[in-house]
C-alpha cells in the first residue's frame, strides 16, 4: 500500500505533462502505466504543432501549450526534434480557399500571424507544390516534434523531479475511499491518493464511468505513412485543407504523410489496421500536391488508438459527481499539440483548484445534453457506424 | 470454384501447385522473381552463357528437374512472375508489378516464400565489398557477376563451401573460407545430421574440394572486423587457437545461414513460437503446413529445411489444403512426404548447431559497429537507450526509440541481431526481448504506383 497526493492514471503525453507539471509545482504523484511510457496515441502520432485551423474556442489552451513547447530544450533537458517548421495549409478550389480565410481570421483573432499566398506566390516560393494548388495560408509558428522521444523524455524529466513512474500495471480499479481514492491495479499495487487524473486516452471510459458519468467516445486512427530518405528541401508542414493528404519531411529525409478517412481502432486487442488500400489511396493524394515525389518508396505505415467524440473536442476537467477526480481524455486527433497545455492546466486545477485558461468547452458534463456532431465525423471516419457516428 | 493463390516459385511453391494442377485446379502462383526457380534452383538470365549443370554440380539433376515441371504446367496456372506482394489483408493479396498494384482475392492461400540470409553485425561489415553470403550467390546464379576476385567467405554455414566452390569454379580466387563455429559443434550435431546422410556427404564432399584445391579452412574462428579505406581490404579473425590473423581480400562473403521470410505469414494471420534451436520466431504450423484457417506455410518460408524439403512440403501443403477442401488423400503418399520432410528438418536442425550463430559475438560487439545498415544506427546507441531509465526493453519499443529496424528492410536483416545484442543489454533471455512486428508493405513500394482501377479510367 502506498500513498500519494495525485495518481495519474495513463502515461502518454497527458498523462506525463501533468505529472511533470505537478511536481514542479511540489505535489507528490505517482503515474500508473499498463503498458510502457508513451507507447500509445502519444508515441505515434504524426508529430505536427499546428495553430492553424483549430476549434476557436481551443486557442487560449492551444497558445499556452505552443508555449511550452518552444521551451521544451530548457524545461524538460530534451529538445526531442522540436523545430519550428511552420505550417502550409493549402486549397486546391474557392471553397476551400474561403475555409482557409475562415481559418486565418480565426486565427489572427487570437494574435497569430497568418501569411496568405497565391497561386504565383506558390510557385515562387514550393515550386515543387502540384499545379492544382490555388492558394495556400502560412503560419511560421507552428511547429513539428519527434513524438516516439517525447513522452519517456517528459516522464524522465518528471521521475528527476520526485515522480514515481510505475509501468506495467494497469489500473482495474478506482474508488472513493472517505475524501480521497484508492486505486488497485492487476499487479497487486494499491495507492491512496487525494486525486486521481485519468488520462487514460481511448481506455478512460471505465474510470469515468465508474463515477456514474460518461461521454460517446470511439477509437480510431489515422493512417500514417512514410517514405525512405530523400534530399531535404521541404521545411513545412503541408496540409491540404480538404483533409487528404498531409506531409512533412524531417532533415534526415524521410517523408511522413497521413490523410483521412480514419480507420476504427481496437482498444481491447490493441489494434490499429491500415488496410493496403489507404496506403495506395495516401500515396496517389501525396503525389498529386507533391509530384516530386513520385519516385520515393514507402517504406512503413502505421496508425495509433486515439479516442475520438462527436464533436471532435476533448473531454478536459474536473468530474462532474466526484470532486478530485480529472478527466484528461479523448483528443480527437491533436492531443499532441495540446498536450503540455494541459498538463499544465490539470496541475492549476488539482493545485489551485482553478485556471486562467479556458476549458469551459471541455468538460464532460456537456454529454448530459446533445452535442453538436461535427461535420467532420462524417468526412474523415470510415464507415461503418461508430458509436459516437450519426445516421 | 475456389480460388487458390501460391505466393512463392521456388521449389515449394512449384511442387504444391503441381498437385494441384493434377487435382485439376488452376491455382495462382505470384513470384517477386522474373523467373521460376526460387533461391536454391535460380535460372539466370536468358541471354546468360553460365554453365548451371558445373554450377549446380551434384544438385544439376533435381535443378533441370524443377525447371521442367515448371515447363510442363506453366499453361495451367496463372502465373505472375516479377510480382511483389506487400500486404496481405481481408483474404486478398496486395501486389505490384511493373508500377500497377493490384488485388489478388483468395480463398485458400499457400506462402512458399523462401528465406534470406541471417547475418551478424561485425565492425566494417558496410564497407563496399561486403556483401552477404545469399546475396554473393545471387549475383553470380542471376547476373554471372563475381563479387570480388579474391575472396573471403566468412561466418558460418553449410552454404559458405557450397559458394566457395561456386566462386572458383567461375574464375574467382577464394582466400579463404572461415567458419566460427568450431569443428567440436560439428560432431556433437552429428546424431541429428546423420538424419540425412546423403546431405551430410555432400556438404563433406564441397570441404574436400576446396581443401585440394588449396583454400584454406578455418574452423572455430572468431571474425573481428572487415578492414579497408574506402573498400574491403581484408578481414581480421582469430583462429581456433586464438592467434589473430589478417587475410588480404578484395570482398567478403558473409552470412550466418537463413531466416525464413515470414512478414505474409504474419499479415495473413500466423502465429509465431520462438525456436530455441534456430533462435527465431518461427510461424507454427502443424505437420502439413496448416497455419491457420485456409491458411498453408512450405519450405525455407516455414522453417529452414532446405530445397527437398521445401518440394517435399510443398507437395503436403497443396494435400493438406486439397483434403481441407473434401478431397480424398493420398494416405501412403502423405505419409512418406512427411517421414521425408521430417528428416530433413531434423537434418536441418542440426545444421543449425553444426553451424551456429555466433550469439556471444553480438555481447562482443564494440558499440561504434553499426547494428542497423538502413538507418546507421550503432550498437552502443541501442545499448544506451536500453541503460535510460524507462528504457526499453522490448525490441518493437527499442526500435521506436532508436530507428533501428525502422528503414528500408523495416528489420529483415537486423532483426535477428537486435534481438541478441538487446537480450544483452538487458540481460534477459532472447525470448523474452519480443520479436520485430511485420507490416505492409513489407518491401518498398514506389508511390507512383497506381492501382489497375485507375489506370483503365
Ligand atoms: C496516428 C496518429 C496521428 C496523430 N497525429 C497528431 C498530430 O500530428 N498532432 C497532434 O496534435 N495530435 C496528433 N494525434 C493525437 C495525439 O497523439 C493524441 O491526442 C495524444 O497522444 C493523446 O495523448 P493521451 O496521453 O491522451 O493518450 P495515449 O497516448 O493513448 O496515452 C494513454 C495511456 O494510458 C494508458 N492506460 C490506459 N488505460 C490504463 C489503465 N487502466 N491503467 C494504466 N494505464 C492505462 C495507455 O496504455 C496509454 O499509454 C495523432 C494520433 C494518432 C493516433
Ligand atoms: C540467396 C539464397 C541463396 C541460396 N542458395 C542455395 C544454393 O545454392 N543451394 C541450396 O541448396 N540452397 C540454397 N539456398 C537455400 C534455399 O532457401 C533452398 O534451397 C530453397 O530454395 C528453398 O525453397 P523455397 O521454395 O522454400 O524458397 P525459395 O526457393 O527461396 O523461393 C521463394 C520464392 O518466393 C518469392 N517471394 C518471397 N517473398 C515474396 C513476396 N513478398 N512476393 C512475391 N514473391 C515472394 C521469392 O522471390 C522466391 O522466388 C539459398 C537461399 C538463399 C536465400
Amino acid at each position: 500500500m502506498k500513498t500519494a497526493q495525485v495518481v495519474i492514471v495513463g502515461g502518454g503525453l497527458i498523462g506525463t505533462w501533468s505529472a511533470f507539471f505537478l511536481a514542479k509545482r511540489g505535489f507528490q504523484a505517482i503515474l500508473i502505466e499498463k503498458g510502457v511510457v508513451g507507447a500509445q496515441s502519444s508515441g505515434v502520432n504524426f508529430g505536427n504543432l499546428r495553430l492553424q485551423g483549430r476549434y476557436p474556442g481551443q486557442y487560449p489552451l492551444s497558445l499556452r501549450s505552443q508555449a511550452i513547447w518552444e521551451e521544451i530544450g530548457s524545461l524538460i533537458g530534451d529538445s526531442c526534434e522540436f523545430e519550428k517548421t511552420g505550417h502550409l495549409y493549402v486549397a486546391t478550389n474557392e471553397a476551400e480557399q474561403e475555409k482557409l480565410e475562415q481559418h486565418a481570421r480565426v486565427a489572427e483573432g487570437h494574435g497569430l500571424v497568418i501569411e496568405r499566398i497565391d497561386r504565383t506566390g506558390l510557385r515562387r516560393r514550393w515550386p515543387w507544390l502540384g499545379e492544382e494548388l490555388q492558394a495556400a495560408t502560412y503560419s511560421a509558428r507552428d511547429a513539428t516534434a519527434n513524438p516516439r522521444l517525447v513522452s519517456p523524455a517528459v516522464a524522465r524529466a518528471a521521475q528527476r523531479l520526485g515522480v514515481e513512474i510505475v509501468e506495467h500495471a494497469c489500473v482495474h480499479r478506482v474508488r472513493k475511499n472517505g475524501d480521497g481514492f484508492t486505486i488497485e491495479t492487476d499487479t497487486g499495487l494499491t495507492v491512496n491518493c487525494a486525486a486521481v487524473v485519468n488520462a487514460a486516452g481511448a481506455w478512460a471510459l471505465s474510470i469515468a464511468e465508474a463515477f456514474g458519468e460518461t461521454a460517446p467516445m470511439f477509437a480510431a486512427g489515422p493512417p500514417q505513412f512514410v517514405t525512405e530518405p530523400i534530399p531535404y528541401r521541404v521545411v513545412p508542414s503541408v496540409q491540404a485543407v480538404s483533409g487528404s493528404v498531409i506531409f512533412r519531411q524531417i532533415p534526415r529525409g524521410n517523408v511522413i504523410f497521413a490523410g483521412y478517412p480514419r480507420t476504427v481502432a481496437d482498444p481491447v486487442l490493441n489494434r490499429a489496421p491500415v488496410p493496403p488500400q489507404k496506403t495506395l489511396n495516401g500515396m496517389r493524394n501525396l503525389v498529386r500536391i507533391a509530384p516530386f515525389l513520385k519516385s520515393a518508396q514507402v517504406i512503413r505505415v502505421w496508425s495509433g488508438i486515439e479516442g475520438y467524440l462527436p464533436d471532435m473536442l476533448p473531454v478536459i476537467g474536473e468530474s462532474e459527481t466526484t470532486p478530485g477526480l480529472f478527466h484528461a481524455f479523448g483528443f480527437c486527433g491533436h492531443g499532441f499539440q495540446v498536450g503540455p497545455g494541459v498538463g499544465a492546466v490539470l496541475a492549476d486545477l488539482i493545485v489551485d483548484g482553478r485556471t486562467d485558461t479556458s476549458i469551459a468547452p471541455f468538460s464532460i458534463k456537456r454529454f448530459e445534453n446533445d452535442v453538436q456532431v461535427s461535420e467532420k465525423l462524417a468526412h474523415e471516419f470510415d464507415a461503418p457506424a461508430s458509436p459516437g457516428r450519426p445516421e | 470454384m475456389s480460388k487458390v493463390v501460391i505466393v512463392g516459385g521456388g521449389p515449394a511453391g512449384i511442387r504444391a501447385a503441381s498437385v494441384l494442377v493434377e487435382a485439376g485446379l488452376r491455382p495462382v502462383l505470384v513470384d517477386e522473381g522474373r523467373r521460376a526457380g526460387g533461391q536454391g534452383y535460380r535460372a539466370p538470365a536468358p541471354n546468360l552463357d553460365l554453365d548451371m549443370k558445373s554450377l549446380m554440380g551434384t544438385e544439376a539433376d533435381k535443378y533441370s528437374r524443377l525447371h521442367a515441371l515448371f515447363a510442363s504446367m506453366r499453361e495451367r496456372i496463372d502465373y505472375h512472375h516479377g510480382t511483389l506482394v506487400w500486404g496481405v489483408h481481408e483474404r486478398a493479396l496486395h501486389t505490384l508489378a511493373d508500377g500497377v498494384a493490384r488485388t489478388i482475392p483468395y480463398d485458400a492461400l499457400i506462402l512458399a516464400t523462401g528465406a534470406t540470409d541471417r547475418i551478424m553485425p561485425l565492425p566494417g561489415w558496410t564497407l563496399p565489398g561486403v556483401f552477404t553470403l545469399g546475396g554473393a550467390q545471387v549475383i553470380l546464379k542471376d547476373q554471372g557477376c563475381l563479387i570480388g576476385n579474391r575472396v573471403v567467405f566468412l561466418g558460418s554455414s553449410p552454404l559458405l563451401f557450397l559458394a566457395a566452390l561456386q566462386y572458383r569454379k567461375s574464375g574467382a580466387s577464394v582466400a579463404a573460407v572461415v567458419d566460427t563455429t568450431p569443428l567440436s559443434a560439428k560432431l556433437v550435431a552429428m546424431r541429428d545430421l546423420m538424419a540425412s546422410p546423403r546431405t551430410l556427404a555432400r556438404g563433406v564432399m564441397y570441404r574436400t574440394a576446396l581443401r585440394r584445391a588449396g583454400v584454406p579452412l578455418i574452423d572455430g574462428a572468431t571474425a573481428l572486423g572487415v578492414h579497408g579505406k574506402e573498400r574491403v581490404e581484408g578481414v581480421r579473425i582469430k583462429d581456433g587457437r586464438g592467434h589473430e590473423r589478417f587475410i588480404h581480400c578484395d570482398a567478403v562473403a558473409y552470412g550466418h545461414g537463413l531466416k525464413p521470410e515470414t512478414q505474409l505469414a504474419e499479415l495473413a494471420g500466423a502465429h509465431f513460437r520462438f525456436d530455441p534451436v534456430f533462435r527465431l520466431w518461427l510461424p507454427e504450423t502443424d505437420t502439413d503446413g496448416r497455419a491457420g484457417p485456409d491458411l498453408y506455410l512450405a519450405g525455407d518460408g516455414a522453417t529452414i529445411g532446405g530445397a527437398d524439403a521445401a518440394e517435399a512440403s510443398g507437395a503436403l501443403a497443396a494435400h493438406a489444403l486439397l483434403a481441407d477442401m473434401g478431397r480424398p488423400s493420398p494416405e501412403p503418399e502423405l505419409a512418406r512426404l512427411r517421414r521425408q520432410v521430417g528428416r530433413l528438418r531434423r537434418f536441418q536442425r542440426g545444421l543449425a548447431r553444426a553451424f551456429a550463430w555466433p550469439v556471444s559475438q553480438a555481447a562482443a560487439l564494440p558499440d561504434e559497429t553499426i547494428a542497423c545498415r538502413c538507418e546507421a544506427v550503432t550498437v552502443g546507441e541501442i545499448r544506451a537507450a536500453i541503460q535510460t531509465p524507462l528504457g526499453p526493453r522490448e525490441v518493437n519499443r527499442v526500435k521506436a526509440l532508436t530507428r533501428c529496424g525502422m528503414g528500408r528492410c523495416q528489420g529483415r536483416f537486423c532483426g535477428p541481431a537486435l534481438q541478441e545484442i538487446v537480450s544483452g543489454a538487458c540481460g534477459e533471455p532472447v525470448a523474452d526481448v519480443g520479436r520485430l512486428r511485420s507490416q505492409a508493405p513489407v518491401k518498398p513500394i514506389p508511390l507512383h504506383a497506381v492501382s489497375e482501377l485507375e489506370q483503365t479510367r
